[in-house]
């Protein structure tokens, strides 16, 4: 018997996982050359300081030490700034002032890691301190220090201004309302901290002129073309430089931008012609690549009595540190923040966003989201309970009253989207079932009597990913596609190569599972590749959850290429016209004849053997997929907690996901993701969150002090499912990478907010750490005394 | 100064000379080129770099190579036995333990001394077992799962 060919809906086993569990994964700090050199970082202390002397003669002292190279050094060559994926720039290195802690200062080259260590501790920087911005609020005002004194014509902090959806109507809609409601809240700096930090190995051939680095990158074909125009007039032109991601450690959106690390160890490469490795540690990780959030954000609603939610507005602050290094694309400075009307039928709404500069790492990266979703998402459902609270509404009621009903699909929303499809009643009740919501409200009116702190939160989120079709969708205008290439072997097997590149999420498998599905080839006989610039096509890459719908719609759309071919062929072999021919998984046979039939393994070995006269041999194709819409996966998370009245200590007691990403590739790999997401929503809902003092001071810089939840905190996740397809996705699939991190923060608030609503508390920002809450309990006369 | 060490690892006896400073983390991926275990901080907390040293778990990061002399080290890479995966390694491949597969051979390690101290671990002893290894993606629970299935398989094994 032929293998299975486990095609769409099957929990295949990970075809990936034989290496990772024997520990033969390849991952970038596995990778070693002959005569490999290693860099190390010498970083700032302050926060804004003019560079007034760097005394390199110390560390060049150190037998081992190769090289000291230095912003002065990198200016020669035009390369000391370089400019960040949102058309900003940022410093490679330093010539005259620093912006941030931690900032990269100079890069030691030395023959071992230890050595380069000494080398990085030798370097003497002489600083100068500066007035230090770090509150965005105080950047704006007049008379703050203008940071980017490098930007000639720059007499403020503010990087742009954005602003999307019908400003007069709203503004009308909020005087006419019967009630508006109100709320200040901040989405603190938070660092993704895949468990594997950032690095690379560069490695130039002075004679060939060739450049291959192997690169903790989430999207290697678009960093390959920003070096080639980068670094085209220093001589390194695209077809000559080779980018290979490895196996990546975990992305979530902190390995798509270039880090001024890459850049010197590919410049030391080029110039000392050896290669040159340069591994981050997680100090480095934290404190100096780019972070997530960071948004202060002001929300109302305009409602009517019985809780019809009509208006919504929005204002908010965000912070980028130094440059805008976002890697958002290019027409969204905000990213995708403009779904925060969310699963509600609002008339219309109004949101704006000010990105402004301080004295902290760039960034305004996703933590494993689509472009400012989470933001967006946290606003409106945090908004919704509000209304709740002040209407005295049950807030499963209020939002079962907005939802956008399930036959108003396609729907525009009043920010200007085309949602897909959705069917939020359904996931929001199917939730309430399984955590059985009305015995939870029972059990809590009990409690309150008793004294105790329980809480149940709701949200009913929808996500908007897959970014994008090319008509808005560019990133320094690159377009959004993604690509797959499918190559048929004589004997019936494939390599399938594709744009993308996983970190985790399993593409060997789900990708192998679509091709599957399409022709009939079983799941073991398809190869999968990515990651390689020299081999894949050309793709934007795996973030924003939009590997499944981009490129995994490539993969059906190639393999439906070669299925037409293969329909030749067949028509050919078994001597019938083509519109005789009948596929069925696998195999094309004559209609009313299923015995005269052809798999396709016998079709792959005649387009090499034994193929019609006039066709070109060989059965492979490639398309470069470019999506008509986004999707936009939605679902709905109740949360139960307790708090300790002692401590103020959250723990979660019980959470249900109910998710819908449409049609199912591989359910295990799915339920995994929503695992993993739910966990990246429970930490910054309780413990994440980087701060700076007034010196601009990192707070939360290590692994001590910025808390990743262990398997302790974790609650144990349940999850369910509704299936909604997608109906322009060639396969009705929409991704699910990042929901449950998108989601889950709000749940978690909700309810820790409805334990205490009954005390007047009506929001608490996150991350909401047994000290906050237990503040609050104080605050209130509930906290238990000792 | 370099020092001379002795360490088998894996069931094979190496030796080499190393700068006192050097972490066995290094040591075993660098000198012996066992590039499974993984670096993931730099304060202790991750866990990525787990092995077992002298039957218990350690995080090699936090230990040099010379006090690991004379030492006897398990590493990821000595799991599995004549091409048979160890029960542990079958868990996590059944249960999708894994997903970028950086945590996986530290955690699988801590499993490794967690079973071999309590053959059947509560959900709770579990999770508590495996509290000094970080996982950015898989959530935890069905590293729980892969722990478990490796309990029972051994169990029914030992029968
Ligand atoms: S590398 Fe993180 S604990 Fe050892
Ligand atoms: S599988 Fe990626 S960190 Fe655990």
């Amino acid at each position: 018997m032929a293998t299975e060919i486990q095609g769409m809906g099957h929990s295949v086993k990970r075809k990936e996982d034989p290496r990772f569990i024997q520990g033969k994964g390849n991952y970038v700090d596995d990778v070693k050359l002959p005569g490999m050199l290693y860099l190390d970082i010498v970083r700032s202390p302050y926060a804004h300081a003019k560079i007034k002397k760097i005394d390199t003669s110390k560390a060049t002292a150190i037998p081992g030490v190769l090289a000291v190279v230095t912003g002065e050094m990198l200016k020669q060559y035009n390369l000391h700034w370089m400019p960040t994926l949102m058309s900003d720039t940022q410093m490679v290195l330093p010539v005259e002032k620093v912006m941030y802690q931690s900032q990269e200062v100079a890069g030691v080259i030395a023959t071992d890691r230890y050595i380069a260590a000494d080398g990085a501790a030798a370097v003497e920087v002489e600083y100068e301190p500066l007035p230090v911005v770090v509150d965005p609020k105080k950047a704006l005002e007049l008379g703050a220090p203008i940071l980017r004194t490098d930007k000639k014509d720059k007499k403020d902090n503010l990087i742009f201004h954005w602003e999307v959806g019908n400003k007069a109507a709203t503004e009308t809609a909020f005087k006419e309302a019967d009630v508006t409601v109100k709320q200040d809240m901040y989405l603190p700096r938070i660092h993704v901290c895949s468990i594997e930090t950032c690095g690379c190995v560069a490695s130039f051939d002075k004679i060939s002129g060739k450049l291959t680095v192997w690169m903790t990158t989430q999207a290697p074909h678009a960093i390959r073309t920003v070096f080639a125009l980068v670094a085209g007039h220093v001589g390194l032109s695209e077809q000559k430089i080779q980018i290979i991601s490895p196996d990546i450690g975990g992305g979530f959106g902190g390995k798509v931008p270039v880090y001024p690390g890459y850049v010197i160890a590919v410049a030391a490469s080029v110039l000392i012609g050896k290669p040159v490795k340069w591994i981050e540690d997680r100090m480095e990780n934290i404190q100096a690549d780019s972070f997530a959030r960071d948004y202060h954000i002001t929300a109302e609603i305009a409602a009517k009595k019985d809780g019809t939610m009509q208006a919504l507005r929005i204002k908010t602050i965000a912070d980028h540190g130094y440059a805008d290094a976002a890697a958002n694309p290019s027409k969204f400075p905000a990213g995708l923040f403009s779904i925060a009307t969310g699963s509600y039928d609002f008339k219309t709404a109004f949101a704006e966003v000010d990105g402004v500069y301080t004295n902290k790492p760039p960034g305004g990266i996703a933590y494993r989201c689509s472009f400012r979703v989470t933001e967006a998402v946290h606003t409106i459902e945090r908004m919704v309970d509000v209304l709740a609270h002040d209407l005295k509404m049950d807030p499963a009621e209020l939002r079962m009253k907005n939802f956008i009903p399930a036959n108003k699909f396609p729907y525009k929303s009043a920010l200007g989207w085309e949602y897909d499809s959705g069917n939020y009643e359904a996931a929001l009740q199917k939730a309430k079932v399984i955590i059985g919501y009305d015995a939870l409200r029972k059990e809590q009116a009990e409690k309150r009597k008793k004294g105790e702190l329980m809480g149940i939160g709701i949200s009913s989120f929808t996500e908007i990913v897959g970014a994008g079709p090319s008509h808005t969708f560019d990133i320094l205008g690159i377009k959004m596609f993604d690509s797959c290439e499918i190559r048929i072997h004589p004997t019936g097997k494939a390599v399938a190569r594709f744009g993308t590149k996983s970190q985790g999420q399993g593409h060997e498998t789900t990708y192998a599972q679509i091709v599957a599905e399409e022709l009939g080839i079983p799941v073991d006989d398809i190869q999968v590749e990515e990651g390689d610039t020299d081999t894949a096509p050309y793709g934007l890459g795996t973030y924003a959850s939009r590997s499944t719908p981009t490129a995994g719609a490539a993969g059906a759309m190639a393999s439906r290429k070669i299925r037409d071919k293969a329909k030749k062929i067949a028509a050919y072999l078994l001597e019938c016209s083509e519109a005789d021919l009948v596929w069925e998984r696998g195999k094309f046979y004559v209609q009313g004849a299923p015995q005269k039939a052809k798999t396709i393994q016998e079709i792959a070995f005649a387009a090499y053997t034994n193929h019609p006269q006039g066709m070109e041999a060989g059965l492979e194709a490639v398309s470069y997929y470019d999506p008509p819409n986004l999707t936009f996966p939605f679902g709905s998370y109740i949360c139960v907690v307790d708090i300790d009245r002692g401590t103020g200590e959250v723990k979660v007691r019980r959470f249900v996901a109910v998710d819908d990403c449409g049609n199912i590739i591989n359910p295990m790999i799915v339920e995994g993701q929503i695992h993993g997401g739910l966990t990246m929503g429970l930490a910054p809902a309780l413990y994440e969150a980087i701060n700076y003092d007034e010196e601009g001071n990192i707070q939360g810089g290590s692994f001590m002090d910025y808390l990743l939840p262990t398997a302790v905190e974790t609650p144990k996740w349940e999850t369910d499912k509704t299936c909604t397809p997608s109906p322009h996705h060639p396969l009705g699939a929409k991704g699910v990478g990042e929901s449950a991190t998108v989601g889950a923060p709000p749940a978690i608030v909700n309810a820790v907010v409805d334990a205490l609503a009954h005390l007047g508390v009506r929001h608490i920002d996150i991350p909401m750490t047994p000290w906050k809450v237990w503040q609050i309990l104080k605050e209130k006369g509930v906290a238990a005394e000792r | 100064m370099n020092h001379r060490i002795q360490m088998t690892v894996n069931g094979v006896k190496n030796e080499a000379d190393v700068q006192p400073r050097m972490l066995l983390v290094h040591f075993v991926r660098e000198v012996l080129n066992l590039t499974g275990t993984h670096i993931g901080c730099d304060t202790t907390n991750c866990g990525a770099c787990t092995i077992v040293l002298n039957g218990r778990a350690v995080k090699s990061c936090t230990v040099l190579a010379v006090q690991a002399d004379g030492g006897d080290v398990l590493t990821v890479e000595g799991l599995a036995k004549n091409g048979t995966l160890h029960p542990i390694q079958e868990g996590f491949w059944e249960k999708h333990g894994l997903q970028c597969g950086f945590c996986t051979p530290g955690m699988m390690m801590s499993a490794y001394t967690l079973l071999k101290n309590n053959s059947h671990p509560s959900e709770e002893e579990i999770r508590w077992g495996i509290s000094g290894n970080l996982c950015r993606c898989t959530g935890y629970v069905n590293i729980v799962k892969a722990i478990r299935y490796a309990a029972e398989k051994i169990a029914t094994e030992k029968k």
